[in-house]
């Protein structure tokens, strides 16, 4: 499985959403499900998919499923290919 | 037969002397994993190697000024790196100065602020993920009868401790519901290097002021902490535990 792929496991499954659900366009508070509280679940999802600790700093910026990407990038984490 | 904390992974933060010593030693009794924080290089590592010689553990030994943000977050990283998570946080690091309102200096305010007040919240807010992954994970704030009930010439250092009790009061509300207990004790007049400074009438005035007529033992607040970051305390959060003897201050 790609890092994207497990990346978009990582959020249906801390959010709790189907397994088809398309997350990529999907932004911090776009829908009920990724409120405040969900929020720190996905980063700890994220955290344990892909084994970093992302800083403080970097989950409040942590607003969108593509922000998480450009994150991960910063962990070494690589997307492409 | 091992402990029930056999393996758990515990911070203590200050732990190079006094009560931080003392939880340290206490933890490494009952199996905790241990990361021993000092402020300075090295300064937890007398600590860390008496430690290993009484009781065969090698402690995790990190050091950083915990009002300076970066410094939080890289001890915090280095916690990630060896263990993955927290199970036990004990926020123990702590200036004091004692002064009366008018003769107290910006600096010392600010200091006495930003160790007791900003540094516990850097500490405990980059640990909250760790502590998610933690098992029964537990957290336990100094604080001091000094924020809990006041005493002239202890202003300011009562405002930081206070401060320290109600955050640990409130997070407790906000992190019940991931499973993460928030407790804070409250030390009395307890037999560390902040009394040493005290002459033989100062001393007698503590101890007279306390009803178990003794001052405290680094270790009668370090058991209290041990109870509260075991199974054996899973249903008290929330709670600012006065470790005093009974003092009338």
């Amino acid at each position: 499985m790609s890092n994207l792929d497990r990346l978009r496991v990582a959020f249906r499954t801390a959010l709790a959403l189907p397994e088809d659900y398309d997350v990529d366009k999907l932004e911090y508070r776009g829908i009920e499900k990724w409120d405040s509280l969900a929020h720190l679940s996905l980063v700890g999802e994220i955290e344990d998919t892909f084994d970093v600790m992302i800083d403080t700093d970097e989950v409040i910026d942590l607003s969108s499923f593509g922000k998480a990407v450009e994150i991960l990038g910063k962990h070494d984490v690589e997307f492409s290919g | 037969m091992s402990s029930p904390a056999e393996g758990r992974v515990a911070l203590v933060t200050g732990s190079s002397r006094g009560i931080g010593r003392a939880v340290a030693r206490k933890l490494a009794t009952e199996g905790y994993q241990l990361v021993l924080h000092g402020m300075r290089e090295g300064s937890a590592k007398t600590t860390a190697d008496e430690i290993t010689a009484d009781f065969g553990i090698e402690p995790l030994v990190v050091h950083g000024d915990v009002s300076d943000a970066a410094d939080v977050k890289a001890i915090l990283r280095l916690v990630f790196e060896r263990h993955r998570r927290l199970d036990a946080l004990v926020v123990n690091a702590g200036v004091h100065e004692a002064g009366f309102l008018g003769m107290m200096g910006d600096a010392a305010i600010e200091r006495l602020f930003a160790v007791n007040a900003v540094g516990a919240t850097y500490t405990v807010n980059g640990a909250v993920k760790l502590l998610r992954r933690g098992t029964a994970p537990s957290v336990v704030l100094l604080s001091s009868v000094m924020g809990t009930a006041g005493s002239a010439g202890q202003v300011v250092y009562g405002a930081t401790k206070a401060a320290v009790a109600g955050f640990a009061r409130a997070a407790a509300k906000e992190l019940g519901p991931a499973g993460i207990r928030v407790n804070a004790v409250a030390p009395g007049f307890i037999a560390t290097e902040m009394l040493e400074s005290l002459d033989e009438a100062g001393r007698a005035e503590r101890v007279a002021a306390t009803a178990l007529r003794r001052l405290g033992e680094p270790s009668d607040v370090a058991d209290v902490i041990a109870f509260l970051l075991s199974d054996a305390s899973r249903f008290v959060t929330g709670q600012v535990i006065e470790v005093d003897g009974g003092l009338v201050v």
